[in-house]
């Protein structure tokens, strides 16, 4: 769990669930909203998406509206907009809904954001394990493109594949492996808004920030300020996996307690739920109730996977372990040889060839890993592994 | 445009530097040591060992010192206590994955990983060993470089030497996660890929995972031999670096004790390439001379201009494989390694009265190509294997501590005769610009009977470490029978590194350039910066080489090729002239066009 | 020229010649040859003018880049957790006894290539498989084997 104390009064916000991302308004379809909306200013268009308080939804939480500012206010001759559809976090499958259902939203989202940053063409980056829409998307696209040009708004959309490589959803991997390179993350700074793609400044966003851009500017940001808390502003999409009867994709309010989510999508019998996928916090139980699902509390890009007590935690450390193992791109030591010895580790104190008190020098290892590794993949394999080993310790020895 | 000042703090200590200067490079005008080991000064930023991890104040994450450019007010630990966990960590990792066995390591005591390690005092390893198939995967396929990928620490230097520097790209990294490692073209042998042997990525390897292919051994069982004869040449660029694998500073000129210690170490004559560049330029000189006359007294349109020098080995394979359409441009003379070897056990041989099957020709190099040349099947002319074995500069150093050589404490001592004596012309073969320089310095007063128009015949233009220098001699007063080429602008271009080769090749094969003559040198600096050089180099200690070797070259009484008495006789009395039929058996060879890929 | 290099010099000419165009070139040359053979990246290293270590390295980095030897169907079982628990094991374990291979194999008739994946993105839906660019989610292990056998009758 976090070190950081919750705050006395944090908010908490009991389930809700909402509509916004997959609901279509007839009278004022993405096209249209894309129309309405440049005739304001950029500006004015930023301080509306500022003060709407949204935030990034693949798992970072980067507010947009900053996002954007930056962006506009860097003088290139080239910008870009990328959309990241490279969704690969164990337990999350709500953008592929997405592009399925409303794609259009997001093509109208990144039309937005290169009105508004100065960018003349947008690219949705989607992961290789979702070639069998791309025939379908790209003829929405082709659509759209024909739309933008009908409405003299010089912006075009490209569709871009990744071929299997997690690590890819991390923004600069992202860009390298546009630039034909291996996805290998890039040093910091410079951060994509001065230097992304092709080095220019970049705006690249989730396909469901996209979504909630339009419709922010479709409805105003005051509707999606009613929603959720003061730093979690907004609804989220939930990836609901696991031990639970109705696994699916919802659209929640943020700001909900872990236990309200588990009243209603577990199965009676939860012992955990795993936050954030494969990169995120195993909440055990006994901490339910103060658990906040938000930026204040447990960041998330959506993925809820619940396990109840049938379901060992051990298997489910060893395989969240092998997982980074395999998708590390492995340039930088603490992430290629840390992980490694993580998974190694917990086997050899399963096999008893090594202590249990082995476990606490591997947690001293991944507060390394946290602070040292070159990107957020090895940064974050500490959530899991501690979130874990603390609450879990003895299915991890025995 | 002149450059903000950024003020911030190290260790509590301010300091003020150019706006854009990474904390690794502020924190060395405090003397602040930060560890690295991707870093090299001589290649782009990495910033993947993590190693030079340090702790920003306000900021969650450590800083890659390396890869972060300072900001105004920033305040840096550079050993606080989440900072000295992190390296001891991190080089606990490393360690895991690496097949430790220094005792038997060709590194042992030259390893950055080791004196990391030696620095941290690490006793028992915490984690679990990694090492896979650690006596499957060393490639000693190559008769100049030996790849041990268990060494391999992943900082990826070779990689980017191969491509920024020489841009070969005959190394990449490969895979990912748990599989990723560093190999070549699907992990082929490097002989069977365009590896061109310069040996450029074993001068930046921080462990044991690239070093030569030695033969200490066989040139200690050729001494130890009482029928054999071993002869040994020595290079230009040797004799102002040996000194460095040895205690002393770079760019100080060991001649003389080097000398002194080869026959102390029982080499029967110690004899000089240096001897052998004098000769290449006669007939190199005379070879470009004869071009020029067809190509602009005949008119003869199958000769190949720009004529291109042909001394450097890593230079010539990476023709072959990438130019194959221009090597007729190179000259067809051997090099001055090769040269010495036909020439020892011919002409030598017979002036000493040795057999020929009994002399062992070693030379000492700073170049591991050399290694590949002397294996060539084109280099037996003499009846024999032309150059047996070919040491580094390191390797040399090695045997002379081998051999308990004091060698600082030893006097000068000059070289053997015949074959042991040699110009400041030949001398500056071992710098980028030398072999231009030296040719210019004779053919000019071959065509005119006057000394080149530059002061103490030092040809600056051509001299120093930018990538492509060019010059043109304005040729006056010629004498009678080069009288075609009063008038004339000889125009010549000097390039080193084969990033800079490509780049130059490729605008003469776009037709854009008009140059007669073109010195290639395969390494970075000349011979001076040769993959056989000692760890580590950089531009700066380059630099000093080739002071020192422009030292060595004004010192010398003889400043020119063609004044070499012992060059002078070896034509009376055997090769009778340049490009004679003598020349064309034992000094001149010929190229092949190999695979791109 | 071979098929295969006519190919990479269409797929050159559609996706231009430049460093951003070696995935989708990769991509393409998969998509038929379901692997990318050393003639394949040699040709590659050449309309780009990269080394071919340089394509092989970054074609190498990339799981669904094969450069082994694939057969003309690639068959991919999620791995991660949620597929676990939803039965992931009973269908690999019909799909190795139904092709008589092991994961990472070949059939002998080299119609199928049986290899494991990082979750695909179907968690609520798993098991999951995908056969080349085609996704079977909720499959049972007699679902699976039904599908492959179509595949087999369309493959010759």
């Amino acid at each position: 769990m976090l070190k950081e104390e919750i705050p006395d009064k944090m908010e908490q916000k009991q389930l809700k669930k909402i509509d916004i991302i997959f609901g279509w308004d007839e009278k004022c379809t993405p096209i249209q909203v894309v129309e309405k909306t440049i005739k304001k200013t950029p500006e004015s268009i930023i301080l509306d998406m500022i003060d709407s308080g949204l935030k990034g939804r693949g798992g970072a939480g980067f507010p947009t509206g900053l996002k954007w500012k930056f962006a506009r206010n860097e003088e290139s001759d080239m910008k870009y907009v990328i959309c990241n559809a490279d969704e690969g976090e164990p337990g999350t499958f709500k953008d592929r809904e997405i592009l399925d259902k409303v794609s259009e939203k997001v093509f109208a989202g990144m039309a937005i954001c290169g009105y508004v940053i100065g960018a003349r063409e947008g690219y949705i980056y989607i992961r290789g394990e979702y070639n069998f829409m791309l025939t379908t998307l790209q003829k929405k696209i082709d659509i759209f493109n024909q739309q933008l040009q009908d409405l003299k708004v010089d912006f075009h959309v490209f569709l871009r594949s990744g071929s299997g490589a997690y690590v890819c959803g991390e923004e600069s991997a992202l860009f390298e492996s546009m630039e034909g390179k291996r996805g290998e993350p890039r040093n910091k700074p410079p951060y994509p808004t001065v230097a992304g793609y092709n080095n220019k400044p970049t705006v690249i966003n989730n396909v469901e920030t996209l979504v909630y851009t339009s419709e922010i500017c479709r409805m105003g940001p005051e509707q999606f300020k009613a929603l959720g808390t003061n730093n979690s502003r907004g609804s989220k999409v939930f990836s609901v996996s696991g031990d639970t009867p109705i696994a699916g994709i919802y659209e929640l309010e943020l700001g909900m307690s872990l236990k309200a989510f588990v009243d209603d999508f577990g199965d009676g019998d939860t012992k955990s739920v795993q936050v954030g996928g494969a990169s995120g916090y195993c909440v055990p139980r006994k901490k339910f109730n103060e658990t906040i699902i938000g930026f204040e509390g447990i960041p998330t890009g959506g993925s809820m996977m619940i396990f109840n007590s049938s379901r060992s935690m051990y298997n489910v450390l060893h395989d969240y372990l092998e997982f980074f193992t395999e998708e590390s791109c492995g340039q930088c030591t603490p992430c290629r040889i840390g992980c490694q010895q993580l998974l190694k580790g917990i086997e050899a104190v399963k096999k008893g060839e090594r202590p249990p008190s082995y476990l606490d020098d591997l947690k001293k290892l991944t507060a390394t890993m946290k602070i040292a590794a070159k990107c957020g993949l090895g940064q974050s394999v500490a959530n899991p592994f501690t979130s874990i080993v603390d609450n879990f310790r003895e299915e991890i020895i025995y | 445009m002149s450059k903000y000042m950024v003020n911030l703090k190290i260790n509590n200590t301010p300091i003020q530097v150019e706006e854009g200067t990474t904390i690794l490079e502020a924190a060395k005008h405090l003397n602040f040591k930060i560890p690295t080991l991707c870093n090299h000064p001589d290649l782009s930023v990495a910033g993947n060992c993590r190693v030079c991890v340090v702790e920003v104040k306000g900021a969650r994450l450590l800083a890659a010192s390396c890869a972060t450019p300072v900001s105004e007010g920033m305040e840096v630990n550079t050993n606080s206590e989440k900072v000295r966990i992190a390296r001891k960590h991190i080089v606990e990792l490393l360690l895991s994955e690496h097949n430790v066995d220094c005792t038997k390591c060709f590194k042992n005591g030259h390893c950055e990983l080791q004196e990391l390690a030696s620095e941290y005092r690490f006793g028992d390893h915490v984690f679990i060993d990694l090492v896979k198939d650690r006596d499957k995967i060393r490639d000693i396929s190559s008769p100049s470089i030996t790849r041990d990928a268990s060494k391999c620490i992943r900082c990826q230097r070779c990689v980017r030497t191969c491509s920024e520097l020489q841009s070969v790209s005959a190394l990449a990294v490969v895979n990912k996660g748990d599989h990723q490692t560093i190999s070549s073209f699907l992990n082929k042998p490097l002989n069977d890929v365009v590896c061109t042997n310069c040996g450029q990525c074993i001068n930046r390897c921080p462990t044991g995972a690239l070093y030569e292919r030695n033969y200490m051994e066989e040139v200690w069982d050729a001494i130890y031999d009482p029928n054999k004869f071993v002869v040994v040449e020595t290079a230009p660029a040797t004799r102002v670096a040996l000194g460095e694998d040895l205690g002393l500073e770079p760019g100080i000129r060991v001649t003389g004790k080097m000398v002194s210690a080869l026959r102390k170490m029982g080499f029967s004559k110690v004899l000089d390439t240096d001897f052998t560049a004098d000769l290449t330029i006669m007939e190199e000189g005379t070879e470009l001379l004869t071009r020029l006359k067809r190509a602009i007294v005949d008119k003869d349109e199958t000769v190949k201009l720009p004529m291109m020098t042909s001394c450097s080995p890593g230079w010539i394979k990476f023709q072959e494989h990438m130019f194959p359409d221009l090597l007729d441009n190179l000259s067809s003379c051997k090099s001055p390694q090769q040269m010495f070897g036909a020439l020892a056990k011919t002409y030598y041989a017979d002036k000493i009265n040795i057999k020929a099957e009994n002399m062992v020709v070693v030379s000492i190099m700073p170049c591991t190509a050399k290694k590949f040349e002397c294996n060539r099947s084109e280099m037996r002319d003499s009846g024999f294997k032309d150059v047996d074995f070919v040491l580094t500069t390191r390797e040399l150093a090695m045997m002379i501590k081998q051999a308990g050589i004091e060698f600082d404490k030893l006097e000068d001592e000059s070289y053997d005769s015949i074959l042991g004596e040699s110009s400041g012309a030949a001398v500056i073969f071992g710098t980028t610009g030398g072999v231009m320089e030296a040719a210019l310095r004779t053919a000019y007063e071959i065509i005119t009977g006057n000394e080149v128009p530059f002061t103490n015949l030092n040809i600056k233009p051509v001299r120093g470490m930018e990538g492509v220098k060019e010059a043109s001699i304005k040729i006056k007063n010629t004498k009678p029978e080069w009288s075609f080429l009063e008038g004339v602008e000889l125009n010549v271009a000097v390039t080193h590194g084969l990033a800079n080769a490509k780049k130059l090749m490729e605008s003469v094969k776009s037709g854009k350039t008009n140059y007669h003559f073109i010195e290639v040198m395969g390494c970075p600096g000349g011979c001076i910066g040769g993959g056989g050089q000692p760890i580590p180099t950089s531009e700066e200690i380059r630099k000093r080489r080739a002071e020192a070797i422009y030292a060595e070259d004004m010192g010398k009484p003889i400043r020119k090729s063609h004044e070499n008495p012992e060059v002078v006789e070896v034509y009376k009395e055997y090769l009778t002239h340049p490009l004679g039929h003598k020349s064309h058996e034992l000094l001149h060879t010929h190229y092949q066009a190999r695979k791109r890929y | 020229m071979t098929n295969t290099e006519v190919l990479i010099h269409e797929l050159v000419e559609k996706h231009g010649r430049t460093r951003n165009a070696l995935m989708p070139v990769l991509q393409g040359v998969v998509t038929r040859e379901k692997f990318l053979s050393e003639e394949a990246m040699i040709a590659i290293a050449h309309e780009l003018d990269l080394s071919a270590a340089d394509v092989y390295g970054t074609a190498s980095f990339y799981t669904f880049l094969d450069i082994k030897p694939r057969g003309k169907n690639i068959i991919r079982v999620c791995k991660t957790i949620s597929c676990h628990m939803q039965g992931k094991d009973a269908i690999i374990k019909a799909i190795e006894e139904h092709l008589m291979v092991k994961i990472g194999e070949t059939s002998p008739n080299k119609k199928f290539t049986l290899l494991t994946a990082n979750c695909l993105g179907w968690c609520h839906k798993g098991p999951v498989m995908l056969i080349n660019d085609d996704v079977f989610p909720s499959i049972t292990p007699e679902k699976a084997i039904e599908i492959i056998e179509e595949f087999a009758k369309k493959t010759n």
